[in-house]
């Protein structure tokens, strides 16, 4: 590991203020620490954000404000989340193990990088560590890798789970930096890869996440289903964050649906909403509405199984939502 | 390098560290504690499993330098005296191990996890706190590998202590 420097931020000005070229903001550490074990990560500078005062969950009048160091365990076991947002509860405790979620912070879980084996390995190429390299996916192992939203340039695919229910929930990303504050709304903070997959988000360098903020939910039911190789601590081929508003008649009112572990970002599915509302709640209509986000898939050789996957999991997760 | 305190084990140490030194380093190459185990080194086995200020976590994954401050307990800390920690016992009575590498970090794991609260992936009901069933234990257990496979004695263990 290369050596850096390391400072304890005590609140975000001043965190901001430290921020140099080759500085990295330090949470929990559970990704960016073994990425500098690995090489692919080599900040000259860490900047402890872990322990700022932004650990708090609370309303901020309709909307519950969530800040930036709360631990994703404190997070899915808040009652007010396991309550308000059960999709959320449900997707934090989906992702990592119990020793994992107890380090997590909410700010570096939007912020880790792509699980894709060749980003991981820094003896083989990889346009989003080094741009310009290659992108060895497209021919080698990608059978876990994006079907929708990739390049010519990177096929990888975002690990959160967090992020699926933030982006299907409309959150606002609070960022503070050196030209000052702004908000950014869910799933606007992460982008696709096109020509330049080495940046994962529109974060300027120095921005950093403070906060994170959940509008009142829509009514109706909502969960996270995620689907993966083993029934634990994996990350998902495929997940699910949605939510169901059926009226009296059997009528969609409203409906809410993210996909993981099959794009660069958390993939919000507007087209298979766009499709349930004011549709009939039956299976035809879900699996229809999974139809449209999917026609616009393009998988690869070897993760072709992904869409019929997705369009499965959407469909079992609505039908168990119907009332 | 950089100073740090620590208290390991009610212990308090100060310590001059290179920045780049692991939790898991310090406890086992700086104070000697080898208790806890490298397994993986990337946080994927949990045989590094301590609890820091209380809360168990991935001793590899952490940097010594952040935990300045904090208040470690390692395997080698939940025993008093020669009175073993009800989860030490209940783990040599039913024979919860075989090679014994990850026990240490199943220890401390699960002396972390039956102190957590909320739900878990496998809860029905979100609003429940729900009762330490075997399937809970195996969820909340799942960051903790053991390549022997002594899984199914490892869960008896822990849920006679959760009784």
């Amino acid at each position: 590991m290369k050596t850096f420097s390391y400072a304890r931020a005590r609140d975000a000005a001043e965190a901001v203020t430290g921020f140099t070229p080759g500085t990295m903001y330090l949470g929990g550490g559970t990704n960016l620490v073994d990425l500098m074990r690995l090489g692919v990560a080599a900040p000259d500078r860490l900047v402890d954000v872990s322990r700022l005062p932004l650990d708090g969950i609370g309303f901020a009048g309709e909307t519950l404000h969530i800040g930036a160091a709360v631990r994703n365990s404190d997070l899915a076991a808040h009652p007010l989340v396991r309550t308000r947002y059960p999709m959320l509860a449900r997707a934090v405790l989906a992702g990592a193990s119990g020793q994992i979620r107890n380090m997590a912070t909410v700010g570096g879980n939007l912020l880790q990088r792509t699980r894709c084996p060749y980003f991981q390995d820094i003896s083989r190429p990889c346009n989003k560590r080094q741009p310009g390299s290659g992108c060895p996916a497209i021919e080698g192992d990608h059978s876990n890798l994006a079907i929708i939203g990739h390049s010519d340039h990177c096929v990888a695919t975002h690990p959160s789970d967090m992020a699926v229910a933030l982006a299907a929930l409309d959150a606002n990303v609070y960022l503070t930096g050196p030209d000052g504050d702004r908000v950014i709304t869910m799933p606007g903070l992460h982008r696709l890869p096109g020509d330049t997959p080495e940046r994962d988000t529109v974060l300027e360098p120095g921005e950093l996440i403070i906060g994170v903020e959940l509008p009142p939910p829509p009514p109706g039911p909502s969960t996270y289903r995620k689907v993966r190789e083993r029934a634990s601590y994996a990350f998902a081929l495929v997940s699910v964050a949605a939510l169901l508003d059926v009226a009296e008649d059997g009528v969609i009112r409203e409906a809410r649906l993210a996909l993981g572990g099959v794009a660069h970002v958390p993939w919000r599915a507007r087209h298979a909403e766009q499709a349930l509302r004011g549709a009939p709640a039956t299976e035809v209509a879900f699996t229809r509405a999974a139809d449209a986000e999917l026609a616009h898939a393009q998988p690869l050789a070897r993760n072709g199984y992904k869409v019929p996957l997705s369009r499965n999991v959407i469909v079992r997760t609505l039908l168990e939502l119907m009332p | 390098m950089i100073e740090i305190t620590v208290r390991v084990n009610r212990a308090a140490h100060q310590l001059t560290i290179d920045p780049r030194m692991s939790l898991l380093d310090l406890l086992r190459e700086r104070l000697r504690l080898t208790g806890s185990k490298k397994g993986c080194d990337h946080g994927q086995c949990g045989a590094c499993t301590v609890l820091i200020d209380g809360r168990r976590a991935n001793a590899c994954l952490a940097l010594a330098v952040a935990c300045d401050g904090a208040d470690i307990t390692t395997v080698e800390g939940l025993a008093d005296g020669d009175d073993l920690h009800p989860l030490q016992d209940a783990f040599i009575r039913r024979d919860a191990f075989q090679c014994g590498y990850c026990t240490p970090g199943q220890l401390c794991s699960a002396v972390g996890m039956l102190a957590e609260q909320g739900p878990s992936a496998v809860t029905a009901d979100l609003a429940e706190d729900p009762p330490v069933t075997a399937a809970e234990i195996r969820e909340r257990m799942s960051g903790n590998l053991c390549r022997c496979g002594a899984y199914v004695n490892i869960v008896a263990a822990i849920e006679e202590v959760a009784r």
